[in-house]
């Protein structure tokens, strides 16, 4: 679908900072609050804004520190459905916070998040690799988030200018 | 012993009179938790892969002298920039030169065309060095005020009035710091029509030119017919967010030119080599990077400006740069007053309108070139400082 330049807009600074008021974003987009509401619906409706979600940093909750691995998984596609059916049998896992479909050496990127090694290694021997469609995985364990979806986990944040100038 | 009484100091330099930014500098700077409005930067780091093709240049060994002018690459690049941005042709081999900052091709500009008594038109309220330059040079500037009820444009009554024989040029500035006036082509055109009928020069400072938020950006050289009047003063440090990295350049004809290089064969040799490498890269690649400091520019403006009139300091809607310039008159205190107890009371630091010369009074300049976090916080604070007054 064809957005509007004001529509546009909104997904771009939403895309940035979901959490705005919606005042102070009909603002940045010179737009009232009722047209703003207006546009945030039809946004919603069409399933243009899928969700709101917050970036957490889970390492810095004790006990919440978790594991995320990407798993390359080689599949064989079926007549008529391609990949969508085994893609969906391994989306509807709720620890499966992604799937892709890639170009390249293998076919499913799986992210996977679970509380430690062993969960994951559990539910990549006992639920992945036992679908009947799943040939072959490979199982990366990432050991340290720097930037995910374009922000920086740690990032000094001080202002380097002076206070006044021209 | 009669040195007590006497100065080294030059009588032209002693009568300058220093900045008036430097008192609320010192100020601001001695205070913690303050949030600066003050700032006339951007509040970008400058893109990775400029300042990554700056420290290749390092690491390849270019860290010699180049050409006067500059690189030829970054002069071809910005001539041809200067094409296809604004529609302005010029010859990288003759009208194009590299400078350390916008700064220093004002200052060229200006030895390069004045003679003793020369009088230069300056708008009021504008750029704090364009008055102690233009008497650094030898002339005399002579302010046209611009009024904010008028959006603070540059009118071509308020020109005529301030002719005299000894006219030399007019130096605008759109967009306009400290009150982010954008000139638009018919108001541009009014004044090179000035400019032929009394044979004057044009110093088009347009260091602001990549962030105007409205409408399309006219350069005064692309005016039918001023091309060969004006001197276009530009650089890297606002549109690209490279302050720290002295650089900009001025294109001119070709007598000019030649006129301005010759200052700066003797006084600077070139510009910083490293630089001029990661200005080629900016030229080269950074458009994406400043159409999105563009937005983020644009999308603060709105709320900021808007922030403002809605707690009572009227302020019109600026077409460019980062700055907006709201009238304090209703508080009945001087800008000077405001701004200071401003940053005593609430530790906002804005600047009086005062500095960028008599008719900024009434006013202060707030940069938006700050976090929205920071711009919310700020409004609050004004908001609660101007319930208290």
């Amino acid at each position: 679908m064809k957005l509007t330049e004001k529509e546009l807009e909104i997904v771009e600074i939403l895309e940035k900072n979901a959490r705005l008021p919606l005042e102070t974003l009909a603002k940045m987009a010179s737009l009232t609050t009722e047209e703003a509401a207006a546009i945030l619906e039809k946004l919603e409706e069409k399933k243009v804004i899928v969700q709101y979600a917050a970036i957490v940093d889970w390492r810095k909750i004790d006990g919440h520190e978790g594991v995320t691995a990407m798993i390359d998984v080689k599949v064989t596609p079926k007549r008529g459905v391609g990949f969508d059916e085994v893609a969906e049998r391994i989306y509807r896992f709720p620890e499966v916070k992604s799937v892709y479909l890639m170009s390249g050496a293998y076919d499913l990127s799986v992210v996977i998040e679970g509380r430690s090694m062993s969960e994951v290694a559990h539910f990549v021997s006992e639920k992945l690799s036992t679908l009947e469609s799943v040939i072959s995985t490979t199982t990366h364990f990432i050991l340290k988030k720097y930037k995910h979806d374009g922000t920086v986990f740690e990032q000094g944040e001080q202002d380097r200018r002076i206070v006044v100038s021209p | 012993m009669t040195r007590a009484t006497k100065t080294y100091v030059s009588e032209t330099v002693s009568r300058l009179k220093p900045s008036g930014i430097r008192r609320f500098f010192d100020l601001a700077a001695s205070m913690d938790g303050v949030i600066s409005l003050g700032v006339g930067e951007p509040d970008f780091i400058t893109s990775w892969n400029v300042r990554e093709a700056c420290i290749l240049s390092l690491e390849q060994g270019h860290t010699s002298y180049t050409a006067n002018a500059g690189l030829m690459e970054l002069r071809e690049e910005i001539s041809s920039y200067l094409l296809r941005k604004f529609q302005v042709k010029y010859c990288p081999e003759g009208e194009v030169l590299v400078t350390v900052g916008a700064s220093q091709a004002l200052d060229l500009a200006l030895r390069a065309i004045i003679n003793p008594g020369d009088e230069v038109i300056i708008v009021e309220p504008s750029f704090v060095s364009y008055g102690p330059l233009v008497t650094l040079a030898g002339g005399t500037p002579i302010p046209v005020r611009t009024e904010g009820t008028d959006e603070f444009k540059l009118r071509p009554q308020q020109i005529l009035q301030a002719l005299t024989e000894r006219t030399k040029a007019i130096l605008l500035c759109s967009p306009n710091n400290p009150t982010g006036t954008v000139l638009n082509k018919e108001e541009l055109a009014a004044i090179a029509h000035i400019a032929n009928m009394h044979d004057l020069l044009v110093i088009s400072d347009e260091i602001y030119a990549e962030l105007t938020y409205d409408e399309n950006y006219t350069s005064f050289a692309a005016v039918g017919g001023m091309r060969e009047r004006t001197i276009l003063v530009s650089g890297f440090s606002k549109g690209f967010a490279m302050t720290g990295w002295r650089l900009g350049f001025v294109a001119a004809p070709e007598e000019i030119m030649q006129a301005m290089l010759k200052i700066h064969q003797y006084a600077m040799m070139c510009a910083p080599t490293m630089a001029q490498y990661g200005a080629i890269e900016a030229l080269k690649n950074g458009e994406h990077d400043v159409e999105e400091m563009r937005k983020s520019y644009r999308r603060r403006r709105n709320y900021f400006v808007q922030s403002l009139n809605e707690i009572g300091l009227r302020c019109h809607m600026p077409g460019g740069a980062f700055y907006a310039f709201p009238s304090i008159r209703e508080t009945g205190l001087t800008s000077e007053q405001f701004a200071e107890q401003l940053l005593l009371k609430e530790k906002v630091a804005v600047v009086p309108g005062s500095v960028f010369g008599e008719n900024g009074e009434g006013y202060v300049r707030c940069s938006y070139a700050s976090s929205l976090e920071q711009l919310q916080e700020a409004t609050k604070r004004m908001r609660r400082f101007l319930l208290q007054l």
